[in-house]
């Protein structure tokens, strides 16, 4: 293969610069004359019937502007998100407490918050339902459909209860997982400016800008071209920007189209908490049979999510964990069936991982409990049943030649000590207070939307190269902090052999590519990479024929072949430079702009039984936690993280690093510290005092290695990295806490208080 | 002395990164609004609004304050510097800047300015600060992307090269 100049470097991050000197404008830091200032005015119970809304207090205060109801929406009253049964602001009935109903403008941020407060929401209380299990059971109140569920799956295949008979062993545990809050460190936001044609552009904070053209273009009834949407560097997402950014950026808009003034709408910490997505609370009972050997035969799930008030994006979130429930093992017999519950809390949505870390946990948890079971060591048993090429999944997809989880399981037992360590754990000494343990788990992610997204898998890209020789990229996927402008950077200087300082690729703006889909599931380095490949190839056959004609004419001897390589062209001991042969390419009025289209390939996929191909590609980790427990108090000290990933060629060493470690970070704070508590429908804790998540003082060391199992079809054959370094924490964590101390939480967190209490029922 | 005028504005007299600043403010104005909104130094961010983030963090007589949690009257006769004002030997990028570039410490780059000026503020007062005492001095600045690791690196090689 030839040499890579730029791909697979750790090349400066673009927008390093603008980030260290604070000069980086986000939503908030964007002014516009004129402007007006937003804010929401939010249900205060759980489920309430809406009588009457009134403005009569608000607007005597100075500054206040107008009040903006369901009343004022032109468009439709229907969020155009999957289900569409969220309205952009509701009419009769409000489903959870923190759901904006109403939104007041005014003069100043300040003004819009205060007049707010003094909207009076006159309201009769309904029952609700706060418990996604009750939510299920056939006399429930209903509150969603005629039975709550929002959403459900199926895996099936073989003879379930047959190969349950026959196990040797047979191990079953009831799991569950609370919230996790995205706690980006930008809140939501988002600017609406009416232009003078009618038409509307908004500034917004998010991952999938395309989601808020359909939004907004909905909201206020107006053709998709007459609105554009610019995504304002965006300050982390991790999911949390998939969606409702759209529902921010539409309030902000019927709001502008009302006012015909710019209107900005950010978010405060507490709002943002109690409205916007989170990781679904997940519940899951998993039981697993084994043959004499050591052999799973079979794996039954029952698994539920609590999906919230509106459905989101619960049907996909669901789909994902439905087809990983059972492990990346192969299994002949499985039964999973799934169930995305309405209750009467905050929708939940996307959060890196997308409905897998919830179920990982638990059967990552079990399956140490039936090594323990059967005697054997839980990396081995993991090595017996793992897929390897050729084999088929749960869901009967075969696994092709980019799969390297044996290797990756290889090398984190042995750079872990873990066999040494294995066998020392379990200390629970009387005279100790302290206990080290070591703990493992294997997971596999399918990366990019798979059967369940399909019609939303392909995207844009738009190269444009100056006359100067710089070049411009523009793609419909987002930068959110993983570092998409730089490595999308370095595929288009690779495909073009243009140095990469010339290239920028530009934060999304709709009018410029078409609708690429959302900027989740890993997929932009796949899917805007390769997009950007097809645009920049017939571009670099351009620029290569120049580049020969010209060093043909400066008498370069052509028998020898031309060398590509670092914005560079030589042969034959002669050499032009990039920005030469653009010059000449312009000379020539060559065209020097192309766009880019790639389109995921086809899966197979049946809903009816679960059965078919679930995903294009597979990314793998393996992940193994050492812990210290502290036996008095019951908490648990992460002290290092080893961890190894096949995602595929690695395009930025250092970003992936970088992803790797905050991903690691994400899961291992999930798993330990985020307790977001509701009494009674009301969230209690909605800000960062209460809902603690992890600082520099509880990071693990980390051991991160890459094993790169090319991938044919990906950008020189990278898969996906952003969500894999977060699933497979919590099971390690949980796994080797029970190590140390014999203490099985089935239960994330897993705070002190629960590990405690298993040390003083072993101990009794 | 009453610096109250007739309006019930407050005459503020301050140096903001090493320019005399006289402003007539409201008395209830925040520290972050002032940097953001009166002065229009955007490069401060509002995080949580309750000083638990660190986002939003200025040095204040070379002291790290959450400017969220302080009242713009406060820095009357005081000497605040904001990420803007966070500058090398040179009037180029500050060491800090540069590591935090070089080691990939920045990604979402939301609390990159909050953590630059804690960062500056620990090294100023221990310029000797190890590993731990960064771990400790940053604990009030949260981070969601990074893990943490690079920006900790980042720190310790500013403090190298500034020996």
């Amino acid at each position: 293969m030839e040499k890579l100049s730029f791909v697979g470097k750790s090349l400066p991050r673009k927008d390093a610069l603008i980030k260290v000197t604070g000069r980086a404008a986000y939503a908030d830091d964007r002014e516009f004359a004129g402007m007006l200032y937003a804010a929401a005015v939010r249900s205060p119970r759980p489920r309430i019937k809406i009588l009457s809304i009134s403005d009569a207090r608000a607007r005597h205060t100075s500054g206040y502007v107008t009040l903006v109801t369901y009343r004022d929406i032109k468009g439709v009253n229907k969020w155009p998100v999957v289900m569409q049964d969220y309205p952009f602001l509701p009419e009769k009935e409000a489903r959870f407490a923190g759901e904006t109903v109403a939104l007041v403008v005014a003069k100043t941020a300040a003004a819009a918050k205060a007049a707010a407060r003094l909207v009076e929401i006159k309201f009769k209380e309904l029952p609700f339902i706060d418990d996604p299990l009750k939510s299920l059971e056939k006399d429930s109140i209903k509150i969603y459909g005629k039975d709550n569920i929002i959403s459900s799956f199926v895996v099936k295949k073989g003879a379930v209860d047959k190969a349950f008979n026959n196990a040797a062993y047979v191990v079953e545990g009831e799991f569950s997982t609370n919230y996790q809050v995205h706690a980006y460190l930008e809140t939501q936001g988002a600017i609406a400016v009416p232009e003078p044609d009618g038409g509307v552009t908004v500034h917004s904070s998010t991952q999938c800008p395309f989601y808020v053209l359909d939004a907004v273009a909905a909201a206020l009834g107006l053709p998709y071209h007459k609105v554009k949407i610019l995504q304002t560097v965006t300050g982390g997402g991790f999911g949390g920007k998939e969606d409702v950014p759209a529902l921010v950026a539409s309030h902000a808009a019927l709001c502008a189209a009302k006012t015909g003034r710019p209107v900005k709408l950010i978010y405060g910490r507490k709002e943002d908490f109690q409205s916007m997505s989170k990781r679904h609370p997940g519940w899951a009972r998993v039981a697993y049979g084994a043959d004499k050997n050591g052999r799973l035969i079979a794996c039954r799930v029952k698994y539920v999510l609590d999906g919230g008030a509106y459905a989101t994006l619960s049907p996909i979130v669901l789909w994902r964990g439905t087809v990983h429930a059972a492990g990346p093992y192969k299994i002949a017999n499985v039964s999973i069936e799934t169930y995305a519950a309405a209750t009467n809390k905050v929708p939940c949505g996307a959060f890196r991982g997308f409905g897998q870390p919830q179920i990982c946990f638990a059967q990552e948890s079990l399956i140490d409990e039936l090594a323990a079971k059967i005697g054997m060591d839980p990396v081995d048993f993991r090595m017996k049943n793992m897929l390897e090429p050729g084999d088929k999944t749960v869901t009967g997809q075969r696994i092709n030649s980019s799969c390297g989880l044996k290797e990756l399981v290889g090398v984190v037992r042995k750079r872990s000590g873990w066999d040494k360590k294995k066998a020392e754990g379990f200390r629970l000494k009387a005279e100790s207070d302290k206990a080290r343990g070591i703990g493992f788990s294997a997971t596999y992610y399918g990366v990019g939307l798979g059967a369940k997204g399909r019609y939303l898998d392909r995207a844009g890209a738009l190269v444009n190269i100056y006359k100067d020789s710089s070049v411009c990229v523009n793609v419909g996927n987002t930068e959110m902090g993983q570092g998409a402008l730089t490595v999308l950077a370095q595929i288009a200087a690779e495909t073009l052999n243009a140095p990469y300082e010339s290239v920028r690729v530009e934060e999304v703006d709709s009018s410029k590519v078409p609708d690429s889909g959302p900027t989740v599931a890993s997929r932009t380095t796949l899917m805007s990479g390769n997009a950007i490949i097809e645009a920049a190839t017939p571009l670099r056959g351009r620029i290569f024929k120049t580049a020969f004609n010209l060093l043909t004419a400066k008498g370069a001897d052509f028998s020898r072949p031309m060398v590509a390589s670092k914005g560079a062209f030589s042969m034959g001991g002669k050499t032009v430079t990039f920005r030469e042969v653009t010059a000449e390419c312009w000379n020539l009025r060559q065209k020097m702009s192309e766009q880019g289209w790639y389109a995921a390939p086809r899966t197979t996929f049946k809903m009816e039984n679960g059965q078919g191909d679930a995903y294009v590609i597979y990314s793998y980790s393996a992940d193994a936690a050492e812990v210290e427990v502290d036996l008095k108090t019951g908490v648990t000290k992460v002290l290092k993280i080893w961890a190894a990933y096949d995602v595929g060629k690695i395009v930025n060493p250092r970003l992936a690093m970088g992803q790797a470690q905050g991903g690691i970070l994400q899961g291992m704070s999930w798993a330990l510290y985020e307790n977001l508590v509701y009494k009674n429908g009301i969230m209690v804790n909605p800000n960062f005092t209460d809902y603690v998540i992890a600082t520099t003082a509880d990071k693990p060391e980390y051991d991160i290695t890459f094993l790169e199992k090319p991938y044919a079809e990906g950008p020189y054959k990278a898969k996906g990295m952003g969500e894999v370094p977060l699933i497979g924490v919590a099971p390690a964590v949980a796994n080797a806490i029970a190590n140390a101390c014999g203490a099985r939480v089935r239960l994330v967190p897993l705070l002190p208080e629960k590990v405690w209490k298993e040390i003083r029922m072993m101990k009794n | 002395m009453n610096r109250i005028n007739p309006n019930g504005f407050f005459s503020l007299s301050c140096f903001v990164n090493g320019q005399k600043i006289e402003r007539e403010i409201s008395s209830s104005r925040s520290l972050l609004e002032f940097i953001r909104e009166d002065l229009g130094l955007k490069g401060t961010k509002e995080g949580c609004g309750e000083g638990e983030c660190g986002a939003c963090m200025v040095l204040l007589d070379g002291k790290t304050v959450n400017s969220c949690l302080m009242m713009a009257v406060q820095i009357d006769g005081r000497e605040l510097v904001t990420i803007e004002g966070i500058k090398g030997k040179d009037g180029g990028l500050h060491p800090l800047q540069k590591t935090f570039m070089a080691e990939g410490a920045v990604q979402c780059g939301f609390c990159t300015p909050g953590l630059i000026v804690a960062s500056e503020a620990l090294l100023r007062r221990k310029p000797k600060a190890t590993l731990d005492d960064i771990k400790l001095e940053l604990t009030g600045n949260l981070c969601r992307c990074t893990g943490y690791e690079k920006v900790i690196s980042a720190v310790d090689k500013a403090r190298r090269s500034r020996k």
